[in-house]
């Protein structure tokens, strides 16, 4: 299987500080990958440096490829890579509707429209005239994710889905995740829970500290392995 | 009292179209543009010029006074893009300093091309003509026909904020660039056709303050206040809310004036510092979910 995005020694900058030293990832079609790791552990970054919202070097990054690097986020998006920003991030002033149609700005062709999304998510059609900051966590999450489809993408990002959510809204989204693969979308999620990372996933990178500390079949990582990758030098401590 | 009412709502009129184009500009990106009112004079002296080629017949001081409107789109738009674009960002001084530059290059320009002197943009007649309300009462049908454009463009612009694709991806940049850019917005091409929209406006007002009265190269700073004011008092981000702000100020000047003929622009000024001290956020601020 040729590699649909794959990246080269990545680095990247959050600020001043150097969040990534020198990633290789790669990700097949079809497939759901996670990415898991703690906090600073560089996920967000290697996401927003793949959408183009962090700088990176052209040839770091190779998306069907060619290298995408750098390039500004609305020509990446158009060739097929859309992001769930950490935080969903909503328009305040916009609409649930409003919200969703800025997705698709980038008038890509595919079978994600407001009408598949509203049978996916029906609370969404009920509260669609709504302002979407008025949702309520979980449902904006939902907006966020449908946001994201709408542009019709290949590879959908998904940051910290299950941020500040109860795990039963948590189980709720993920529910979705099989309506979204089952035509072939491939899917990387960044993930804080290890469990549910390990469940929908078939491949895990595990972060630390900018680079890529354990990366392996999500059923074949003992949890041991992945404990040790998450915390580092310091798991039997953590352990303790 | 009735008349003083009734005046006062005309004048506002006239400054809602001052101030549409300043809230245009302020609610998408956050722009304050202290040139605007050397915009505004430069427009209606732009129409002067036009008229002076052409001659003051009423269908040439039309015509130009339309031709007018497309140039001061395309203007906008390339002064976004080449100029204020490259101030924008986190720190609002850039922005201010350009455009505080530019207020003193426009007024100095005007200054050198015309002169000093006053001139006004012939009407036929219009600026003269009234309607008797009752006994002694009457209106000047130029300040009705302001009153019913600025009517209608505010109309125009809250549908077009509220209703359009246009007005969202205005609304979108406004609330979170970043993500609007994510979504495949070229923010900066969207900038520019908010500026652009805005200088029709501004177009429109130099007009009619040519019109209505005479222009001078200097008036602009005055009609920037009378702008910035109607706009706080308001409520930024709601044109209706500028619309109600230049309203307030029209009759606050008017009543002012009818107390004492010197009284009318500080009473302005007195009920806009009133508002700045009780209710900063002005009357009518946008409601956020």
């Amino acid at each position: 299987m040729t590699a649909l995005l794959t990246t080269h020694g990545l680095k990247a900058f959050y600020g001043d500080a150097q969040a990534l030293f020198g990633i290789d990832f790669s990700l097949g079609r079809g497939e759901l990958v996670a990415i898991i790791g703690a906090n600073g552990a560089g996920k967000s970054t290697f996401l927003k440096s793949l959408t183009g919202l962090v700088r990176a070097p052209l040839d770091a990054i190779r998306f069907k490829g060619e290298p995408i690097g750098g390039l500004p986020p609305g020509n990446i998006v158009r060739r097929g890579l859309a992001m769930v920003p950490e935080g969903r991030r909503l328009f305040a002033s916009l609409s649930v509707e409003e919200n969703l149609l800025m997705g698709a700005t980038p008038a890509r062709k595919g079978s994600w429209n407001l009408q598949r999304l509203y049978a996916l998510f029906p609370i969404l059609a009920e509260k669609r005239r709504q302002p979407g900051t008025s949702l309520s966590g979980g449902q904006q999450q939902m907006v966020a994710l449908g946001r994201a489809l709408m542009s019709n993408p290949e590879v959908l990002l998904c940051d910290e889905l299950s941020l500040g959510l109860a795990p039963i809204v948590i189980r709720e989204i993920y529910a979705a995740m099989p309506a979204i693969t089952g035509e072939g979308m491939t899917v990387v999620i960044v993930e804080q829970d290890v469990t549910m990372a390990r469940q929908v996933s078939q491949r895990i990178y595990c972060f630390q500290e900018g680079r890529v500390s354990l990366e392996g079949r999500s059923g074949e990582l003992t949890r041991e392995q992945v404990s040790q990758a998450y915390f580092g030098i310091g798991a039997e401590a953590a352990h303790a | 009292m009735l008349e003083t009412l009734v005046q006062g709502v005309l004048l506002g009129g006239l400054y809602t179209l001052f101030a549409l184009g300043q809230s245009l500009m302020f609610g998408v990106m956050r722009l304050t543009n202290t040139a605007q009112g050397d915009f505004i004079i430069l427009g209606a002296f732009a129409v002067v010029a036009g008229v002076s080629v052409l001659g003051n017949a009423p269908w040439a001081v039309a015509l130009v006074a339309l031709a007018v409107l497309p140039v001061a789109f395309g203007f906008g738009w390339l002064l976004q893009r080449h100029v204020l674009n490259g101030t924008l960002g986190k720190d609002p001084l850039p922005s201010l300093v350009v455009t505080f530059g530019l207020s003193i290059v426009i007024q100095n320009l005007l200054l050198e091309t015309f002169s000093a002197d006053p001139r006004a943009i012939e009407t036929g007649g219009l600026a003269t003509r009234g309607i008797a309300l009752g006994e002694g009462f009457s209106v000047g049908m130029l300040p009705l026909v302001v009153l019913a454009i600025a009517l209608a463009a505010t109309g125009a612009l809250q549908w077009l904020f509220a209703r359009t694709a246009l007005g969202r991806s205005f609304r979108a940049v406004s609330d979170d660039r970043e993500i609007a850019e994510l979504m495949g917005l070229d923010a900066k091409k969207v900038y520019a056709f908010a500026t652009a929209l805005a200088f029709v406006l501004i177009a429109v007002a130099g007009t009619l303050q040519g019109m209505r009265t005479t222009v001078s190269p200097s008036d602009g700073p005055l009609l920037l206040l009378f702008a910035f004011e109607a706009v706080i008092i308001g409520g930024m981000g709601s044109f209706w809310g500028t619309l109600a702000g230049a309203m307030i100020l029209g009759i606050a000047q008017q009543v002012g004036f009818r107390l004492d003929p010197g009284w009318g622009i500080w009473f302005g000024h007195i009920v806009f510092l009133a508002v700045l001290v009780f209710r900063p956020q002005g009357l009518f601020p946008k409601t956020r979910g």
